[in-house]
């Protein structure tokens, strides 16, 4: 069998998928953060998977390594939140962040 | 593409769907967490059968070196947070979301396993493939293409980084007791302030318009 770039896409897709339910259905904000990570993930597999069948120039890995680069900052800044809502609420329960609630 | 790397792609592509659902799914942070490291693993050596070695070394660097290490870090700070007691609030909600995700991945899905492209040989070089199939993805190549296409961005994402990590430093850093404690006295102060002005300002007030009832 021949691996086609469909079947890349397709588990790129089913990848994104379980980080997208993943996302909507815990309530642990480091879990959601690592279900973002998972989303990205697939995209990146995405674009190197589309530059691997184009590659008369690296358009798709250089727009991976960015990715990879807002990556690593998104988690940063995210878990730096995490690490302050845990000091203002004792807790990392996404809906027990409702300070701006009403 | 030769019957190994069809099996790495096989093989990677399991470990890759299994270990997202146990990131999902598991209940402890960090068992989530060494299954998010799990997939990271397995989609760099899915990037390597698809000649992007370098990404393939940067994943492991940047995503199981200092990404994974952080959630870590961070779940072993916080500790075994308080059980939170189970809300049945929103399971409708979460019912609605599995439901719309499922169907959007499948139709999604569904649309693009077909796809095919102009194929090469993916997985390792052919014999004759000649030098641009070898060094495609490598760190020369890719270098090559990093400054020659895209310098500013790559500028720019240096000023983000350093950005993200002064305000991770600001936004975690809370304060420490004394600084707490100057600021308490600043905002008493202040208060203070604004406390006599409004007095002065009343008193001030009271005597213009005594003078203007003479």
């Amino acid at each position: 069998m021949q691996i086609e770039v469909g079947d890349y896409l397709a588990l790129a897709s089913i990848v994104f998928g379980i980080g997208a339910i993943g996302f909507l259905v815990r309530r642990n904000v480091l879990v959601q953060l690592m279900s973002i990570e998972l989303m990205l993930n697939s995209v990146n597999l995405m674009l190197i998977a589309f530059n691997r069948y184009m590659p008369a120039n690296h358009a798709g890995q250089l727009f991976a390594f960015f990715v990879i680069a807002v990556a690593a900052a998104e988690a940063a800044v995210g878990l730096a939140i995490v690490i302050s809502l845990y000091r203002l609420r004792k807790t990392v329960h996404s809906d027990r962040a409702d300070s701006l609630r009403h | 593409m030769t019957a190994a790397a069809e099996g790495v792609f096989f093989l990677c592509a399991v470990l890759a769907v299994l270990s997202a659902l146990g990131t999902v799914s598991l209940h402890s942070p960090i068992r989530a967490a060494m299954s998010l490291l799990t997939h990271i693993l397995a989609l760099s050596g899915l990037f390597l059968v698809l000649h992007a070695q370098l990404l393939a070394a940067l994943q492991v660097l940047v995503y199981a070196g200092a990404v994974v290490v952080l959630f870590v870090f961070v779940i072993m700070m916080i500790g075994p947070a308080v059980p939170e007691p189970p809300v049945h609030r929103g399971f409708l909600i979460k019912v609605l979301s599995v439901g719309v995700m499922l169907l959007v991945t499948t139709v999604l899905m569904m649309s693009v396993l077909p796809v095919t492209l102009p194929t090469l040989s993916l997985g390792p070089c052919a014999p004759g493939a000649g030098a641009e199939c070898a060094q495609f993805g490598g760190v020369a190549a890719f270098a090559q293409s990093l400054f020659m296409d895209a310098l500013v961005p790559f500028e720019l994402i240096s000023v983000l980084l350093t950005v993200a990590i002064v305000g991770a430093i600001a936004v975690a850093r809370g304060r420490t007791s004394e600084e707490a404690q100057v600021a308490e006295q600043k905002r008493n102060a202040a208060d203070k302030a604004l406390e006599e002005r409004t007095l002065r300002e009343k008193a001030m007030a009271a005597e213009v318009s005594a003078h203007g009832g003479h």
